[in-house]
């Protein structure tokens, strides 16, 4: 199979695209400053981990979403409204399941106008290109999920769209019906048997995207935005245990999972203060000892981060959120695609239960986030707080969901380290016992210069 | 039925914790006072005298009255569902109009609508004649029963339509009209089945003391089921009440068996669940009506190709604009898709307006209509309030002491409908057989209006000691009950098995049982039931408190008597005043206790 050539003139750009949400305090920054271009003939793939903003940045390309500044040219012209040359294949299928497989197809035909003469041949010949020739009559319900997401292709093609965009079309999949699907959608693209002109593909996924695509932009986030580009040069079909493949896969790695930072950055500022309160990670701390378990077995207490998700059987993102969470407590540090554990992590590894805990208690209170609810609860009455005090305080911070999200997470490994309890009944966070005149130690030492102003307005 | 009503509920809960009182709110009821003040007004010029004409006792008219009572149903049916279309899109897709449309939904609902009825029987009649006035004014009056859980319903189910359909169908560029057909239409339907299944049985409730009213001298008649039932209970004709009664229970046993269940064996379909339900609804008249080769043909012949002309015709006529196609205008909520920076500002179905550049229609009939309302209830709200300071210490202080007294019979007929439906609804909810035997039953007898089996109440117990205090508090009962019913059999079927299993494997005892599984899991269900028996508790109050009864009127102290007797009087200033109270006492009730304490309830003992 042969890479298509690919043209001079971008078939679209994305121009200075920023995406903001809120005002004043509350403004949160989902993408900042994004430029991008696509050419004809080529398949390009957006990376990056969750609440980076791919997503909002492909919806913004196809015109389903207005950017707060920037543009987006197609062909040269700005769009205005949605993109009529490009549709979505999308995560969840977002097929209508009152309506048969064959409708489902015909529904996208028949809002350009197309006649129900027409409609008819021209669905049935799109399943039959996909594999779903005999289901015609089926109700989505019926079918597997890779078959479902056939449908979701088989619809994006019915109205020959010159850019096929894709939101994670294979994430909702089984690991088999993905691998499937990705080939035959190669297949389709490579041999020109649709008329679709280029392909944007947002994934999460760093081996499905190296698999794929002819070019890898990788997203950030904390703001969201463009921070490498890395074409794919590699015949198809390419071969995943190949040297090139896996050190391409292995270059990008490296690049999302970041380096350890010196404590004062990585860690970031408590509410309220300047700069940027770092986000806990969401996991669940099960995880976190489990990755240290299996570092702690590995040789030089050493792993590629890479090969330890193919390892543990675990998707990229999921992995990178439980290394984020142990570099922030200090049991790891990340360095050029590689993950070490520290003597803290090794001892934490090799503890007891109850030792563990200790050692949870006193990395998380070193946390900003942390030291200022254990500040707070120190100087309030009884030394407890209501729940809503923090969220009022963390909305602030974070977006609403995300604030929320924060201090689940904060008050799940305050539970955890036996640092704080919370009741359900009385919405009430307390200070566990024994702690009540260790805040103010735990205050110490704040720092307010801070790196990158929060909200980038 | 009951959990889609319960997540409703759940949503107001959790928005009525923050602010249990808005500046829409405000604006609501000072615009209801209005409408009622300008209905007082226009009946100032009503004719003094009506003789209505004579109702028939004959059971040879019944297939007529029947008749004449299903078409008013039917109208106000129609009128409900325009009326739902039209408010929930604005609801839905305007923020600005929402503010207003949906505060004034929800007191809608507790607006005891009987107290309406003179107001719009008499404003008809001063400007029509008054046969088409005493029409209209029924049908409005059933459309009142009808139209607010539908259009709840319907706002519902365009808020929550999944964020990938709607991004779907505008990248696939599906005007308008597609969007309702392919998309909004079938979202909502099984919601809206069940919700119109409902909203005729309120209306049924309602038909009966809507074709037959005395305001003052004026004897308002309308021939039909509801007027036949009162006739026959006023002249103690005992034969024709019950010809009556069973015409009646024909007729709605028959829309269930030919109409509903069809209907919702045939919604089926459109269940948005990605998997197959293992027993979905059945109807033999649905089956008969798909294996009839007539139907087939007709279907293929006929209705296929008049769909998809009327389809092609509106896809002409409007077809997808190139340029700038509708910027998703439709794209409403759009909670949390992937980045939590996007979620941003405020929270709620209509937070990040992302689409706010081009203005639907929908949003433009929202903002005239928004504009209109704060107008009328500006000017209404200080003429009402006029009429208002005109009233006695002596009828406030009446008031007063009505709303305590109805609430008493209010409470009290919710502890007798408690007493016996918790331990019938979780014995029909944990017991297949029992359900299959006793459900068509228990459906029957809900369906007969509470109205029209009052007659037969009042012929027992009128001529007793506190007769009629008893008749009062079992009207509600018959009115109310059903509801707690159908949510307790709801909250107990959704008992996890593995839970029930547990509690046997723990040698719980019965009451233990009942402690630690049975009553946490119904809470929420209690709760939500509750809420609309009570509501409809204090509507009854209305026909309950004061009767006419064999030629007598017969009274008991109550809000609801307040009204009937302001109502029977022409006092106009009283009517308005008791009103505007009973609204105001139903509105916080539900505010200030209901739900906040579902908001608990829901938080506490949520399955998941």
């Amino acid at each position: 199979m042969e890479t298509r050539e690919t043209s001079k003139e971008p078939l679209l750009e994305v121009k200075h695209v920023t995406q903001a949400y809120g005002r004043g305090d509350r403004r949160f920054v989902a993408v900042k400053d994004a430029n991008i271009s696509i050419h004809e003939g080529e398949f390009v793939a957006l990376l990056g981990p969750s609440g980076c903003g791919k997503s909002t940045l492909l919806r913004i390309i196809t015109g389903l979403q207005q950017a707060t500044a920037g543009q987006i040219l197609y062909r040269g012209e700005r769009l205005r409204g949605v993109n009529p040359h490009a549709t979505i294949v999308f995560q969840t299928f977002a097929l209508f399941p009152w309506l048969t497989v064959q409708e489902n197809v015909e529904v996208a035909l028949q809002a350009r106008g197309v006649p129900a003469k027409l409609r008819a041949p021209r669905a049935v010949e799109l399943l039959d290109t996909v594999g779903l020739d005999g289901f015609e009559s089926a109700y989505p319900r019926e079918l597997s999920g890779g078959m479902r997401q056939k449908v979701g292709f088989a619809r994006a093609l019915a109205v020959e769209p010159e850019l096929l965009c894709l939101d994670e079309p294979f994430s909702a999949l089984d690991v088999l019906s993905a691998e499937a699907l990705r080939g035959e959608l190669l297949e389709l693209w490579s041999s020109g048997k649709i008329p679709t002109r280029a392909i944007l593909m947002v994934s999460h996924n760093i081996e499905e995207a190296v698999f794929m695509a002819d070019r890898v932009i990788v997203m950030d986030k904390g703001p969201g935005r463009v921070t490498a580009e890395m074409p794919i040069l590699l015949q198809h079909p390419r071969d995943r245990k190949s040297y090139e493949f896996l050190g391409i896969v292995d270059r990008i790695y490296g690049l999302l999972a970041g380096e350890t930072q010196p404590e004062k950055v990585e860690v970031g500022t408590a509410p309220g203060e300047p700069g940027l309160t770092h986000p806990l990670p969401t996991i669940a701390i099960n995880d976190l000892a489990g990755l240290l378990e299996r570092l702690d077995e590995a040789p030089g207490n050493r792993a590629d981060i890479f090969r330890l998700a193919g390892d543990l059987g675990v998707d990229s993102d999921h992995l990178l959120r439980v290394t984020e969470a142990a570099e922030l407590l200090g049991l790891v540090a990340v360095a050029a695609g590689d993950i070490t554990l520290t003597p803290l992590g090794q001892t934490f590894a090799d503890a007891s239960i109850l030792a563990r805990k200790e050692i949870f208690a006193t990395r998380i209170r070193r946390l900003p986030i942390f030291r200022w609810a254990i500040d707070l609860l120190v100087a309030s009455e009884d030394h407890q707080l209501r729940w809503d005090f923090f969220l009022r305080i963390l909305e602030l911070e974070f977006p609403v969901d995300e604030a929320e999200r924060q201090l689940d997470t904060m008050v799940n490994w305050g539970r955890y380290a036996e640092v704080l309890a919370y009741d359900d009944d009385t919405e009430v966070v307390r200070l566990e016992a024994g702690l009540a005149g260790a805040g103010g130690a735990a205050g110490a030492g704040r720092n307010s210069e801070g790196k990158g102003a929060k909200g980038e307005a | 039925m009951g959990l889609r009503f319960s997540e409703r509920v759940f949503a107001w809960a959790r928005s009525m914790r923050e602010r249990p009182f808005s500046r829409g709110d405000v604006v609501v009821l000072a615009g209801i006072g209005t409408l009622i003040y300008a209905g007082i007004r226009l009946a100032v010029g009503a004719p003094a005298v009506v003789q209505g004409p004579q109702i028939s006792l004959s059971p040879a008219v019944l297939p007529w009255y029947t008749a004449y009572s299903v078409r008013r149903m039917f109208l106000a049916y129609l009128l409900s569902l325009a009326f739902t279309l039209l408010y929930g899109y604005a609801a839905a897709y305007n923020r600005r109009a929402a503010a207003v449309l949906l505060p004034l939904l929800d007191v809608l609902q507790s607006v005891p609508i009987l107290s309406f009825l003179p107001v719009v029987l008499l404003s008809l009649s001063a400007i029509l004649p008054e046969r088409t006035a005493v029409e209209l004014a029924a049908v409005i009056l059933i459309f009142t029963s009808q139209a607010w859980n539908l259009t709840f319903a319907w706002y519902q189910s365009l808020t929550t339509i999944p964020v990938e359909l709607r991004e779907a169908s505008s990248t696939f560029r599906l005007n308008t009209w597609l969007r309702l057909n392919h998309m909004e239409l079938p979202f909502a339907a099984i919601s809206l089945i069940w919700n119109s299944v409902m909203s005729w049985a309120g209306g049924w409730f309602f038909l009966m003391a809507a074709e037959m009213f005395t305001v003052g001298q004026r004897d308002f008649r309308l021939p039909g089921l509801g007027a036949y039932l009162q006739q026959a209970a006023v002249s103690g004709d005992g034969p024709a009440l019950v010809w009556g009664l069973a015409t009646l229970v024909l007729v709605i046993v028959g829309l269930d068996q030919l109409v509903w269940r069809p209907l919702l064996a045939w919604s089926d379909r459109f269940k948005v669940e990605m998997t197959e339900a293992d027993d979905p609804p059945t109807s033999w008249f649905y089956n008969a009506l798909q294996s009839s080769r007539l139907v087939a043909w007709l279907g293929r012949r006929l209705v296929h190709p008049a769909y998809e002309w009327f389809d092609a015709r509106v896809i002409q006529r409007w077809p997808p604009d190139d340029k700038g196609v509708s910027r998703g205008e439709a794209a409403g909520p759009r909670p949390d898709v992937e980045s939590w920076r996007q979620a941003g500002g405020e929270s709620g179905p209509h937070s990040a307006p992302r689409h706010a550049h081009r203005r639907s229609a929908a949003s433009l009939a929202g903002s005239v209509l928004l504009v209109t309302i704060v107008a009328m209830a500006v000017y209404g709200g200080i003429q009402a309030a006029a009429m208002l300071t005109a009233i006695p210490a002596r009828q406030w202080g009446a008031i007063l002491v009505g709303v305590l007294f109805t609430f008493l019979r209010v409470a009290a007929a919710l502890a007798i409908a408690l007493l016996w439906t918790v331990p019938v609804g979780v014995a029909i909810g944990t017991n297949r057989r029992l359900a299959i035997l006793l459900q068509p039953l228990v459906q029957i007898a809900a369906s007969v209006p509470a109205t029209a089996l009052f007659p037969v109440l009042l012929l027992a117990l009128a001529n007793r000691r506190g007769g009629l205090d008893a008749a009062a508090i079992l009207l509600m009962l018959m009115g109310t009950q059903w509801y707690l019913l159908f949510n307790i059999i709801a909250g107990a079927a959704s008992i996890p098995q593995d839970l029930k299993y547990t509690s046997r494997l723990l040698q719980l005892g019965r009451w233990q049982t009942w402690r630690r599984l049975i009553l946490p899991s119904l809470v929420p269900y209690l709760i939500t039931g509750s809420i609309t028996a009570g509501g409809g508790a204090w509507n009854a109050s209305i026909v309950a408190e004061h009767a006419s009864f064999a030629g007598q009127v017969r009274s008991t102290i109550g809000i609801g008597a307040v009204i009937a007797d302001a109502t029977a009087r022409g006092d106009y200033p009283l009517l308005l005043a008791s009103t505007l109270s009973m609204i105001l006492a139903v509105v916080l009730i539900n505010r200030f206790f209901w739900r906040r304490l579902y908001a608990e309830a829901a938080e506490r003992y949520r399955m998941e």
